[in-house]
């Protein structure tokens, strides 16, 4: 879908120039001039007053996808233990899959994780592929990439998504360049299109600034990974069970061309945001490190965890894995603390569906205000210890 | 030895402001910078260069010819040459078609030891390109890497995960993408500028990396963008009034009252 200008109709306003995200437009004798940095995001067709700007098909043949059936999940486990993202994806997969009309498989991978496979049928799964090898015990991008491309190859899913983990972001690409197919990363929202039965992937782009639809008309599978904590998590059904089909991956010698020699699991707490249902949250307006010690008062409160803005991260005050946000975490808990945070978009990006926002800062022009439920102005060293003396006057249940 | 830096321009994306009333985005005087982890993939590559003045480091990217300003940017850090895929036919790929067009790029190049690139680009967050490129040109890849030793004929790296790290032996020649907490990088040196603007960039278009046009760009992406749009603001909240422990007491209220606690 390229962007065209129709000559005629461009009066060389240059509001397309301004428009363009990607400076991609310039003018030459007048008229507007699509360059190649052009990602065909359609930004100037809407903004064009003259509707000279339009988004043109390549009238490409459709190439032939009707051999492609069926939504898969990357059930991704790490030591054994499938990873949270990967109950989000079956809980998101099985709309996808019943809005296609076909069934829901996961993929498992790992080394005598025998005990995962039920968890994934009660999740939802309909089928599990299951690839049991001990090359397949820690996640490396060589055994992994073979074995799932292998599978897709043979089976052929219409629709593969990934957790956008460390691990996912490492073996999504890599998969797509093998099946030669197209990938959107981070995404934070999945539908069908009821008319093409295909994927509409959005994601945010742009530090957060724009929110993008991506589709992959003529290639599949269409795959997507997808942040952990944006989905809604499926329900357990006790007892339910599917379709064990086992995958046997074979590996010669120099197929894996990485060793992993080690796992160090860092010293300091795990720090799980995703499943917090109460994050109190700092930003530069904290002032020192030793602020995040207030916080973390309220959030025992609470009986949450304290995380951070980029800013504070940058600081130097608290590790990044406690960063919310564009290039952190992605959270939703019921509710989310901002103190001393200015409300940067690519901090809203992570945090702006959460359950209840309560913003506390000085600058009472803060853009977090914006989206808060409800904002106090106001020194939160003064504010945050008045909120603990409240709490304890609330009766315990 | 070789090492070859995939290094993007972007615009600071730190530095866009969205219009408030029309709701879309202002990129008026919004710089374009080197992409803050490919500034840490040239500094690895720097650093292992200040160790050892044989190796020669070289960068390469894909984009406009107004890259060029950023790719003297790279050389007045201390790199070697500097190359620019720059073509129409290169234009409005996503990472699949961008990943093809790198991987010729550096078969050009030839004989490259070890690839370095940042993890992710600020503009598109995909983290793809890095894995993509490694995998056209058969290569094995290291993401997220957080710290590097080069050895003999392999590289031992620390691979960051969300909870620690693994150390992963991997062999020459392969791909490393990385991540800030690699290092700091370092700025150019007043000398070093001047001399990169003496400096031959080397521009290649698809004929020159023997690619097809069909083979490039918006033809040879099978993501398209549908439609894009800026995020809905939320509607304003409410702010309280009163003094400090009175703004307090009513928040707690309001939280008893939607029963959050």
């Amino acid at each position: 879908m390229a962007i065209k200008v129709i000559l005629d109709k461009c009066k060389g306003c240059t509001k397309c120039v301004k428009s363009c995200p990607f400076t991609a437009i310039t003018m030459e004798n007048k008229k507007a001039v699509i360059g190649a940095a052009c990602t065909g995001c359609g930004q100037c067709v809407d903004t064009c007053p003259f509707g000279a700007i339009e988004k043109a098909d390549d009238g490409k043949e459709a190439a032939d996808l009707s051999a492609y059936h069926g939504v898969w999940v990357f059930a991704e486990q790490r030591d054994g233990k499938l990873m949270q993202v990967a109950r989000e994806l079956l809980g998101e997969g099985r709309k996808l899959a019943d809005a296609v009309g076909c069934e829901l498989c996961a993929v498992l991978c790992g080394s005598e994780v025998d005990g995962i496979i039920n968890d994934l049928f009660e999740f939802g799964a309909d089928k599990v592929y299951y690839a049991n090898a001990p090359e397949l015990k820690q996640y490396t991008t060589d055994a992994y990439t073979k074995t799932i491309y292998e599978a897709i190859t043979e089976y052929k899913p219409e629709i593969v998504l990934l957790g956008a983990t460390h691990i996912g972001r490492d073996l999504g690409p890599c998969l797509a360049v093998r099946c030669n197919t197209g990938l959107t990363a981070d995404c934070t929202k999945l539908e069908i299109n009821p008319e093409t039965k295909g994927i509409m992937q959005t994601r945010p782009a742009f530090g957060g600034n724009l929110m993008a639809t991506i589709v992959c008309p003529n290639h599949r599978p269409q795959m997507s990974t997808v942040r952990p904590g944006v989905m809604e998590k499926a329900k357990r059904e006790a007892g339910r069970r599917g379709e064990v089909i086992e995958l046997h991956p074979t590996f010669a010698e120099g197929d894996i061309r990485t060793k992993v020699l080690e796992v160090v699991k860092s010293a300091k707490e795990m720090v799980s945001l995703t499943d917090a249902e109460v994050i109190v949250s700092g930003g530069m307006g904290l002032g020192k490190a030793e602020g995040f010690e207030l916080l973390k008062k309220l959030a025992d409160k609470f009986g949450g965890t304290i995380a951070s803005s980029r800013a504070a991260v940058d600081a130097g005050w608290i590790d990044h894995a406690y960063q919310v946000g564009q290039t952190g975490t992605t959270v939703k808990p019921k509710i989310y603390f901002a103190c001393g945070i200015s409300g940067a978009i690519q901090h809203a990006a992570g945090m702006q569906n959460s359950g209840l926002i309560v913003a506390i800062n000085t600058n009472e022009n803060a853009p977090i205000f914006d989206i808060a439920d409800i904002g106090i102005v106001g020194d939160l060293y003064k504010v945050i210890p008045a909120i603990i003396e409240e709490m304890d006057k609330v009766p315990q249940k | 030895m070789k090492i070859l830096v995939c290094v993007k321009q972007v615009p600071d994306t730190n530095e866009v402001k969205i219009d408030p009333v029309k709701g879309t985005l202002i990129r008026d005087g919004v710089p374009s910078i080197l992409n803050p982890d490919d500034a840490n993939a040239l500094e690895a590559a720097l650093q292992l260069k200040d160790k050892d003045n044989s190796i020669v480091v070289d960068v390469i990217t894909m984009g406009p010819p107004q890259a060029t300003y950023m790719l003297r940017e790279c050389l007045a850090m201390g790199a070697d040459n500097a190359y620019l895929l720059s073509d129409r036919a290169f234009g409005g790929a996503d990472t699949c078609a961008t990943s093809t067009t790198i991987a010729a790029g550096i078969k050009k190049v030839g004989d490259v030891d070890v690839i370095f690139a940042g993890r992710q680009a600020i503009d598109g967050d995909t983290a793809q390109v890095g894995p993509q490129v490694a995998q056209r040109l058969n290569l094995p890849v290291v993401t997220y890497v957080q710290d590097i030793q080069m050895g003999d004929g392999k590289v031992t790296v620390q691979r960051q995960m969300e909870d620690g790290y693994e150390l992963i032996e991997v062999q020459t020649p392969c791909l490393l993408t990385c991540v800030k907490e690699l290092n700091e990088p370092r700025y150019m040196s007043i000398g070093a500028i001047v001399d990169a603007y003496k400096k031959e960039i080397t521009v290649w278009n698809h004929e020159d990396v023997e690619l097809d046009p069909a083979d490039c760009g918006l033809n040879a992406s099978p993501t398209q963008v549908f439609r894009s749009f800026t995020p809905p603001q939320k509607g304003k909240g409410e702010m309280l009034n009163g003094t400090i422990d009175e703004m307090a007491g009513a928040l707690v209220g309001k939280l008893v009252e939607k029963h959050l606690i």
